[in-house]
């Protein structure tokens, strides 16, 4: 578990990553928290020639607020996201599921832009940002450009990002007023990858559900938008045979897959569990 | 027993025994100053890494070092046979397991790999890094074999033999059929039958193996730093491996982070790294990485038991029989062999219970996959989860409280000395004290109506019992009877120095359990002195008494028996020259708190340091015909019984989510009968380390393989091992039945935990699910196997 020999630049802006990666191509990686890179290396699943530590770009971190809008910086550790007050006040699903992202000492480490480029279809940021309607900045040699968290997840750890580009911020937009979020995943031990997880967002009015961006995750190659849900969901009051009728959904929604920790069967089940769960909880207020 | 010794050790004024004192070299390691294996750097170091088969069985056809030599920093890439030409090969039997057998293994491997992770080329080089970039120029031409991994179809005529030369892929079989089995079903009520699971795990250990051989041609003399429970044998299979005389090698074993079990068997890449020392004259370092633990280390307890209990109405256990079918890799395991899991099984299930029927058979294959051998309570995992699930299957049968029927069979506390069927003898068990106590700490009564008011609430908790009984402070019987070189007694040197202080060399070894703190406390209580006078020195067989190290729960029962007679030696020994000194009978001197005393009254006459003066500065003050000797040793291995056998109960109550197959632990309770307890924090630290390794396997480890033997889930990410977020507090109970083949009396307590832990939560789970028709049997008991069980998936 030695990594192969890989040369290591630590550029002072932005700029300078992008001339690397339009140099290197393929074979440039970027290092923000190293929570799933360096393993990987370690391993010998990636032997890259080049590592871009952009851990020297302060302009990459932090979290403002921008009006109807929160901008966290790439580098932003999971850390400063769980401990904000502005993303717990404009954007609660986030703190939500902060805590179920590993343990305190990857926390410490993992960035939000290195858990959305690295794109673990299990992993909790990708769906909450499909959830809330976030956007993905993208900057490359022809300046910044923006996309929508879902159509940023194209695959199993397959992204819009081009070779050639950084992901620099995600905004996201603060929650209204009359918006509930809920988060939710079931894991074999606390802090593992899910074995299903869900993050939801919807307009909540007594017990009457309206708008409903339910997103599961670990169940597909991306976060899967759960569309049948949303729409047997509109305007509905919880109540059991809504309930019902939301799992039901859920079968149209997904197409999990076997893995060692459980089969798609199992995920089904849970997938569905989830959905009884987080409409009860969004209705809970 | 205590009446009958004077000078008993459990009567001695300001005694440590029975008391919590912190571990000495707990500050040592917390600040960081600990010295494992991997942290010794010598001059001139190498690292080996090892390229290792990728198939479970194929045939090496050819390989191609060339550019792999050519690579940087690579001092030496071997190949198996040319590892074979200075490091002979072993057989993994014992003649005392009748019918074992086993084929030739080699340091590398020779012609062909039987695993995936087998060691096949070994690179050396200035950095580990180097090794491994080496490794990837190495080319092997592969055909692949035929590949072996269930073991139910290993001995079926088309399967192919992994071993053609032994003619089958049986390893070994025992059967016993005691008493009239076949009496006992024609006059039963019920006779139950079941199947069982326990699926393979394997022991992780925070410090990964490791080993540092470093050969000096200058005095022919291999010096090996070793993370290992067992010095000594260690010592003495390098030695006769690499035909080198045993007092040429030193095996030095200084601070080890868990070994579980894992670090008590010999593996190929250490004789491989020890002969690469040899070879090159150079020191040699390899360190097992996580990802080749999980293929290297060995495996364990991968069983299907087919069990079958009789019972009568009025709830009397008529006969228990059980089928035991266990794969354990491609070689039995040098030198304790693959068969002394299957054969615990064999030899213990059901000896708690008063029946005096019992059939069983032990079947050990031959397989492709990782080896497998002792791991932390051998066996017994296995064995408490039939024998305790076979009693709650006959419980429910005749709808008698899982309780009642323990206490209606247990064997009486009183009937000991008793012999089990399988014929072990056990001393003096406490089964009915133990649950008796069990039943008060967890409040049985209460939890039994908790659990119905929430089952009117649609809410399912269950509670398990599990009684046990456990092998502690083996003697020969174990393993030296068969011929391997493993030492069942230990000793302890005891050395007063001239201020006064103590050193005490033992043969037993840590490995993070407290057994040196065990030792000093046994140490300081026959001498006299305070802990703080006290070192202990384990771990190196240039120093030590000869010993067998720790496994088998023996480090305290053992080790701090042959302590105890050591000081009770050494202060014979001060006395007498105290007595000298002060004009007085030495019968009525004694040594407390580092003070020459009058044994009738504890009036202080000299220091202990004024003894350790006048013996090493000025003997001439002493008459001339009187020699001092302020060193002795003193050895201890149990005579009167085989093993010292131990008892225990476990209990827990837990709350199963119907929806997701989760488990909530609401109460967990232990109460062990370890003997003597020297010191009641580490017992407890011991059992509650037990239950949650107990608990990895029942609940969430698993070494899963795909049908052609490749492991599936070897890093941490995918091999759960338990948290301690998942993991219940456990409240632990004792009651001292002290062994009287030694004076302490200490049996070992540090595999009870593990032993009954997987038996208790399948019973409970068992017990809450049983409402709604399910029932369990297949460890690890995930969500998905729960879910299955009551028909929700």
């Amino acid at each position: 578990m030695k990594p192969s020999a890989f040369n290591y630049a630590k550029p002072s802006s932005v700029d300078e990553v992008l001339g690397l990666l339009s140099e290197y191509g393929d074979e440039a990686t970027i290092l923000a928290g190293g929570q799933s890179l360096v393993p990987t290396m370690n391993m010998r699943l990636s032997a890259p020639s080049l590592v871009i530590d952009i851990n020297g770009l302060a302009e990459l971190s932090g979290i403002s607020s921008n009006g109807e809008s929160l901008r966290i910086g790439a580098l932003t550790r999971h850390v400063e996201i769980e401990n904000s007050s502005e993303i717990a006040e404009h954007a609660p699903l986030i703190t939500m599921a902060m805590p179920s992202i590993a343990h305190p000492a990857i926390r410490n480490r993992g960035t939000m832009g290195g858990s959305i480029a690295m794109a673990d279809p299990a992993a909790e940021m990708p769906a909450c940002l499909c959830a809330l309607g976030a956007e993905i900045e993208i900057t490359g040699g022809s300046g910044a450009r923006k996309v929508a968290a879902t159509d940023f997840f194209k695959g199993l750890y397959d992204t819009d990002l081009g070779g050639d580009e950084i992901i620099t911020a995600i905004e996201i937009p603060k929650i209204s007023a009359g918006y509930c979020s809920a988060f939710d995943e079931l894991a074999r031990r606390h802090g593992d990858y899910a074995m299903c997880g869900a993050a939801a967002h919807a307009k909540v009015d007594g017990l009457v559900i309206s708008d409903l961006r339910l997103v599961f995750f670990a169940v597909g190659g991306t976060p899967v938008v759960a569309a049948a849900v949303g729409s047997a969901m509109a305007d509905q009051t919880v109540d059991e045979i809504s309930i019902a009728a939301a799992q039901h959904a859920v079968e149209d929604d997904l197409s999990p897959f076997d893995d060692l920790q459980c089969s798609a069967t199992l995920r089904m089940h849970y997938a569905k569990e989830l959905t009884k769960r987080i409409l009860n909880t969004l209705v809970a207020g | 027993m205590a009446d009958m010794i004077k000078d008993h050790i459990l009567d001695r004024p300001n005694s440590y025994i029975g008391k919590t004192i912190p571990r000495p070299n707990a500050k040592r390691l917390l600040s960081g100053r600990g010295t494992f294996t991997d942290d010794v750097k010598l001059l001139r170091m190498t690292h080996v890494a090892f390229l290792r088969s990728t198939y479970a069985h194929a045939e090496i056809v050819s390989i191609d070092a060339s550019a792999a030599k050519e690579s940087n920093g690579v001092v030496a890439v071997v190949t198996g046979a040319e590892m074979a030409e200075v490091c002979s090969p072993w057989v993994g039997v014992l003649s005392h397991l009748e019918g074992l057998k086993s084929a030739p293994q080699h340091a590398l491997a020779v012609k062909k790999a039987s695993w995936q992770g087998e060691p096949v080329v070994a690179v050396v080089a200035n950095t580990r890094a180097q090794a491994e970039d080496a490794i990837e120029l190495v080319e092997i031409e592969w055909k692949e074999l035929p590949v072996v991994t269930d073991m139910e179809t290993a001995l079926d005529a088309d399967t192919p033999l992994i071993h053609p030369e032994l003619g089958d892929n049986l390893a070994w079989r025992r059967e016993l059929d005691v008493g009239d089995v076949d009496g006992a079903y024609a006059n039963a009520d019920h006779v139950i039958e079941e199947t069982y699971i326990s699926n393979r795990h394997t022991g992780v250990c925070l410090e990964t193996r490791g080993i540092l051989a470093d050969y000096n041609p200058g005095e022919d003399q291999l010096t090996i730093y070793h993370s290992t429970q067992a010095p000594h044998m260690m010592q003495s299979l390098f030695a006769k491996h690499l035909d080198i005389e045993e007092h040429k090698i030193r095996v030095i074993c200084k601070d080890v982070g868990g070994s579980y079990g894992i670090k008590v068997h010999s593996y190929p890449d250490e004789y491989a790294t020890v002969a690469l020392a040899y070879m090159l004259k150079r020191p040699v370092k390899f360190t097992a990485d996580r990802l080749e633990s999980f293929t290297s280390d060995i495996h364990a307890r991968d069983h299907r038991i087919k069990t079958k209990i009789a019972v009568s109405n009025e709830g009397e256990i008529q006969a228990f029989e059980i089928d035991d079918l266990t794969g354990i890799g491609p070689y039995s395991v040098y030198p304790r062999t693959s068969g002394i899991e299957a054969n615990q099984v064999v030899n213990l299930t059901g000896g708690q219970y008063l029946n005096p029927n019992y059939r069983a058979m032990a079947t050990v294959v031959l397989q492709n996959k990782s080896p497998m051998c002792q791991y932390r309570a051998v066996g017994h995992p296995i064995l408490t989860m039939i024998t305790e699930g076979m009693v709650d299957d006959a419980a429910r049968k005749i709808g008698m409280d899982p309780l009642e029927i323990r206490r209606k069979n247990l064997v009486p506390d009183d009937a000991y000395p008793y012999t089990a069927p399988s014929g072990l003898p056990f001393e003096n068990l406490s089964h009915q004290a133990s649950l008796e106590k069990l039943v008060k700490m967890m409040d049985y009564d209460g939890l039994r109506k908790d659990q119905a008011e929430a089952r009117e609430q649609g809410i399912y908790r269950g509670i398990g019992l599990a009684t046990f009984i456990e092998v502690t402070n083996p003697g020969p019987a174990f393993y030296g009877v068969g011929g391997a070189p493993i030492s069942a007694q230990d000793g302890a040197t005891m050395r007063l120095d001239a201020k006064g202080n103590v050193i005490v060399e033992i043969g037993v070894t840590e490995q993070g359990q407290g057994a040196e703190a065990v030792v000093a406390q046994c140490a300081a209580t026959a001498l006299g002195v305070t802990m703080d006078k006290i070192k202990v020195i384990a771990g190196d067989t240039d120093i030590t008494p000869y010993g067998g190290g720790t496994w088998g729960s023996r480090a305290a029962g053992i080790g701090g028996e042959a302590a105890v007679q050591a000081g009770k030696a050494l202060r014979q020994n001060i006395v007498e020259v105290a007595g000298i000194m002060l004009q007085s009978d030495p019968s009525t001197l004694d040594i407390r708190d580092n003070k020459i005393v009058d044994l009738a009254d504890g009036k202080e006459r000299i220091e202990l340091s004024e003894v350790g003066r006048v013996c090493y500065y000025r003997p001439d003050t002493l008459p001339k015909d009187y020699q001092s000797e302020l060193v002795v040793t003193r050895h201890y291995v149990p005579k009167q019984f085989p093993f010292a056998f131990t008892n225990g109960v476990q209990g827990c109550y837990l709350e199963v989510d119907t929806n997701t197959g989760f488990i909530d632990f609401k109460k967990f309770c232990v109460v062990e009968d370890c003997g003597t307890v020297i010191n009641p924090q580490l017992v407890d630290e011991q059992v509650r380390g037990g239950v949650i390794q107990g608990l990895g396997g029942a609940l969430l480890e698993e070494c899963l393989y795909s049908p052609e033997g490749q492991l599936l889930n070897g890093t941490m990410a995918d091999y759960l091992v338990p948290m301690a977020a998942e993991m219940p507090d456990i409240e632990v109970g004792h009651v001292e039945s002290p062994t009287l083949d030694s004076e302490l009396g200490a049996k070992g307590a540090g595999e009870a935990g593990t032993g009954g832990a997987p038996a208790v939560v399948m019973n409970a789970i068992n017990d809450a699910l049983n409402p709604l028709g399910g029932k369990v049997t297949v460890q690890p008991f995930t969500p998905e196997r729960i879910l299955q069980a009551i028909g929700k998936i």
